[in-house]
C-alpha cells in the first residue's frame, strides 16, 4: 500500500471538472485507489464520490492505494494536484 | 473509524421536524455551546444537586424537569446555599430545563460564568428523553461510506456493489427507468441502528440524486424522472455484487444456500451476479427483489421446489410418468 498528503491548491476547489480529471486519471489504473477527506473514505475512480468531499483550497486529503501499479497511480494522481489540475 | 464530534451547538442545528423536533432553544451559557457532546445519554442530577457527587454522570445531558426545579427554587427560598460551583465545576456538556421552565436566578448566574450551555425546551420530561435519545442513537450510529450505488426495488432497499466500469450505475438507470427509486449514487453512508438495521443514504444531499452515466455525464433523476424515483434514505435489506463473468467460478444454480455478508456488524443477504453482454441483470435484480419478498414471508422457491421434487420421487409416480399412463401434476 502506497500513501500520500494531497493538498487542495487550486482556488476553485475540487469541482465537477478537476473531480472528472481525477477519476479519469484513477480509472486508468488497476489499483484499489482511495481518498480519505477526516471520517469520509471514497473511490478516486468514481467522479460523484470525488466531489461528494467537497474539497475546497488548501484542504488536506490522504490517498490511498493499493495494488500492482500502486506507485504510478500515487504519482500520477498527486501531479494531477500539483499541477492545480491544469486550471491556473 | 474517526470519533464524531458533536457539540451542543450541532446539537441546536439539527433540522427535526414535527414530531422529531426537540424545540430547544439557549437560555445563557452562549460561551459553552462549542463543548462537545461525548456519551449519548441523559442524566437527572437530582443526587448531584442534594451533594452527592459520587458516580455522577456529568459527562451526559443534564436533564432538568419539574423535580429539579422545584428543589432548586425550594432551596433558593429557604435561602439554603446548594453546592452548585461543585456541581458546575464538572464537565458538563449542557443543561435542558423542560415543560418550558426557567432555572432559577443563582443557576443561571453560575451556568453564565462557567460558560455551561442551559437550554430550554416546551415539551415534557418523557417526550424529550425519548426524543433525544433516538437522535443520539442516529447520530452516534457507527457509520461507513460505501462504493456502490443504492436503489429501492419492489419496496426492498438494495445496495449494488462491484468494481469501478462494471455497469453500476447503467444497471441503477434502467431500474429507475422501470419505474423503482434511487437513493444515493456512487457514494452510499450506510448507518447501524439499534444494532440490527442498515440503513442508507446519500453522502451528501445536494448531490445524492445525481448520476454519472459514462458518455452522458451526470444527470439529475429528480428533474429527469420527478420525485417519484428518489429516495432520501432506505434500509438496507439486500446486497448485490456484479462481477464481471469469470468462466472458471461456480455460480449459485439453484439458491438453495443463502449467502450473506457483513456490514457494521449486520448479517444482510448476499447475492453475486455475473455480467456479461446479453444478460439483462435489472431484470435479475428485480427477481431477486421480489424473491426476497416472498422468503421474508416464508415462501422460499428453491427450497420448496426441492421438497416438492422429493416428494414425486417417492410416491412412484415419477416412474409412472415413464410410461405415459398417468398425468401427475
Amino acid at each position: 500500500m502506497k500513501e500520500k498528503l494531497l493538498t487542495v491548491r487550486n482556488r476553485a476547489g475540487i469541482h465537477a471538472r478537476p473531480a472528472a480529471l481525477i477519476a479519469q486519471t484513477a480509472n486508468k489504473f488497476a489499483s484499489e485507489i482511495l481518498i480519505e477527506r477526516g471520517d469520509t473514505v471514497i473511490n478516486a475512480k468514481s467522479i460523484m464520490g470525488v466531489i461528494t468531499m467537497a474539497a475546497g483550497y488548501n484542504t488536506t486529503l490522504t490517498l490511498r492505494a493499493t495494488g500492482s501499479d500502486e506507485e504510478a497511480a500515487v504519482a500520477a494522481i498527486y501531479a494531477l494536484f500539483e499541477s492545480k489540475f491544469e486550471e491556473e | 473509524m474517526a470519533k464524531k464530534e458533536f457539540s451542543v451547538l450541532n446539537l441546536l442545528d439539527l433540522e427535526l421536524e414535527g414530531h422529531n423536533s426537540l424545540h430547544l432553544r439557549c437560555l445563557s451559557g452562549r460561551r459553552g455551546l462549542v463543548r462537545t457532546i461525548q456519551v449519548p445519554d441523559l442524566n437527572r442530577p437530582g443526587l448531584a444537586l442534594s451533594g452527592f457527587f459520587d458516580s455522577f454522570a456529568h459527562e451526559r445531558v443534564q436533564v432538568f424537569g419539574l423535580g429539579e426545579v422545584s428543589y432548586l427554587r425550594k432551596l433558593e427560598k429557604e435561602k439554603k446555599d446548594v453546592d452548585l460551583r461543585t456541581f458546575f465545576s464538572q464537565e458538563i456538556p449542557c443543561c435542558v430545563f423542560t415543560h418550558d421552565l426557567e432555572p432559577t436566578e443563582q443557576f443561571a448566574k453560575i451556568s453564565e460564568e462557567v460558560g455551561c450551555p442551559l437550554l430550554q425546551t416546551s415539551l415534557k420530561s418523557t417526550d424529550f428523553s425519548s426524543r433525544i435519545l433516538r437522535v443520539f442513537s442516529n447520530i452516534f450510529a457507527p457509520s461507513q461510506t460505501l462504493h456502490g450505488v443504492l436503489v429501492e426495488v419492489y419496496g426492498v432497499g438494495i445496495i449494488l456493489l462491484g468494481d469501478s466500469g462494471v455497469g453500476k450505475s447503467e444497471t441503477a438507470l434502467e431500474l429507475i427507468e422501470r419505474g423503482h427509486r434511487l437513493v444515493a449514487d456512487d457514494t452510499v453512508e450506510i448507518r447501524c441502528v439499534n444494532g440490527n438495521t442498515i440503513l442508507g443514504q446519500g453522502a451528501n444531499k445536494i448531490i445524492s440524486h445525481h448520476m454519472e452515466i459514462r458518455g452522458l455525464g451526470i444527470i439529475n433523476i429528480a428533474q429527469l424522472y420527478g420525485v417519484g424515483a428518489i429516495r432520501e434514505q432506505k434500509k438496507v435489506q439486500l446486497v448485490v455484487k456484479l462481477a464481471e463473468w469469470d468462466a472458471d467460478k461456480v455460480y449459485d444454480r439453484l439458491g438453495t444456500k443463502q449467502n450473506t455478508t457483513d456490514l457494521l456488524g449486520v448479517k444482510v443477504r448476499l447475492i453475486e451476479i455475473p455480467v456479461r453482454p446479453g444478460r439483462n441483470v435489472p431484470i435479475i435484480i428485480e427477481t431477486a427483489a421480489m424473491n426476497e419478498r416472498l422468503q421474508s414471508m416464508g415462501y422460499h422457491s428453491a427450497r420448496d421446489f426441492n421438497i416438492n421434487v422429493l416428494k414425486w420421487i417417492e410416491t412412484g409416480d415419477a416412474q409412472a410418468a415413464y410410461y405415459g399412463s398417468e398425468d401427475v401434476y
